[in-house]
């Protein structure tokens, strides 16, 4: 039983995604609407698994709505510091650095995450990966001191995410 | 004042907002003169003006009394797919050697851009 529910929906978040966007993407909730979604769900995540061999062993939903809640405050907060920066800070006194972040994180959904998270964030965006994926370039726009930003980036959303992709 | 009068009272905010982050974003897309600088401009717009103005967009259709959720998957799927385009050119401009060298990893040999086997680097420079 345990067996043929895993072999119909290998991927439960993907089938949950799905549905939830099918009935978002209808704009009111109606029950033949979400029965369909999560028809969609199943049959899509059943037939593209074979693209997806490894799914991520744990994930704590709950962390993850409070690292997205921190992650939009930052947004905004960085938004205005580099609307600051753009205004007044001319070419010639723009400090720009690259920095490199050491990963501790090994899952590749876990590093995407972060990846994108140090993007959304403006001022800073995420580069390149190692070729053994055990650090993650990262260009700064401006900056003093580049040392405080890395750290930054660890403490604050590494180590979070470490706790939501166990 | 009534709740009509406050909602476009609101939308006129959200649409402001978002149209004063996107002119901060085009300034410094012609501002700034190091590509890698460059790239940082569109992040702002793609995050806070394109966010502010489909809030705007969202609030309206309360207002009008048509609800519509369709910006809520807007915005998720241009925060799913802006860092993978942002990052694609950060490639490119490390690809090209536009930009200041990266210091290479503590751990690994090279930055996985940069690790392109020794006969297609020679066949790039000879088709440059």
């Amino acid at each position: 039983m345990k067996r043929a529910f895993v072999w119909l929906i290998p991927h439960p978040f993907v089938t949950l995604l799905l549905a939830i966007v099918w009935t978002f993407l209808q704009n009111e909730v109606s029950a033949g609407m979400v029965v369909f979604g999560i028809i969609l769900g199943i049959i899509i995540s059943r037939g593209t698994s074979i693209w997806w061999p490894n799914t991520p062993k744990s994930f704590r939903l709950d962390k993850m709505i409070t690292y997205s809640v921190m992650v939009i405050w930052d947004i905004l907060v960085a938004n205005i510091q580099v609307a600051w920066v753009v205004l007044t800070v001319p070419n010639a006194k723009l400090k720009p650095a690259w920095i490199v972040v050491p990963l501790e994180l090994r899952q590749p959904e876990a590093i995407t995450v972060l990846a994108g998270t140090i993007t959304l964030t403006p001022g800073t965006v995420s580069a390149d990966l190692s070729d053994e994926g055990h650090s993650l370039l990262v260009h700064v726009l401006h900056t003093d001191d580049p040392d405080a930003v890395r750290d930054d980036i660890v403490n604050r959303y590494q180590s979070r995410l470490k706790e939501i992709f166990i | 004042m009534n709740a009509e009068i406050i909602g476009t009272y609101a939308v006129a905010v959200c649409l402001l907002i978002g149209s004063v982050f996107t002119l901060v974003g085009v300034i410094g897309l012609l501002k700034f003169n190091a590509p890698m600088s460059r790239l940082h401009a569109p992040t702002k717009v793609g995050t806070v003006g394109i966010g502010m103005l489909l809030a705007a967009s969202m609030i309206h259709s309360f207002v009008i009394g048509q609800m519509s959720l369709h910006e809520l998957l807007i915005m998720g799927f241009l925060f799913v797919t802006a860092p993978i385009s942002a990052n694609f050119i950060a490639k490119v401009n490390i690809h090209r050697g536009d930009c200041e060298t990266p210091p290479s990893p503590p751990q690994d040999d090279t930055w996985s851009t940069l690790n392109t086997p020794q006969e297609d680097r020679t066949n790039d420079i000879a088709s440059q």
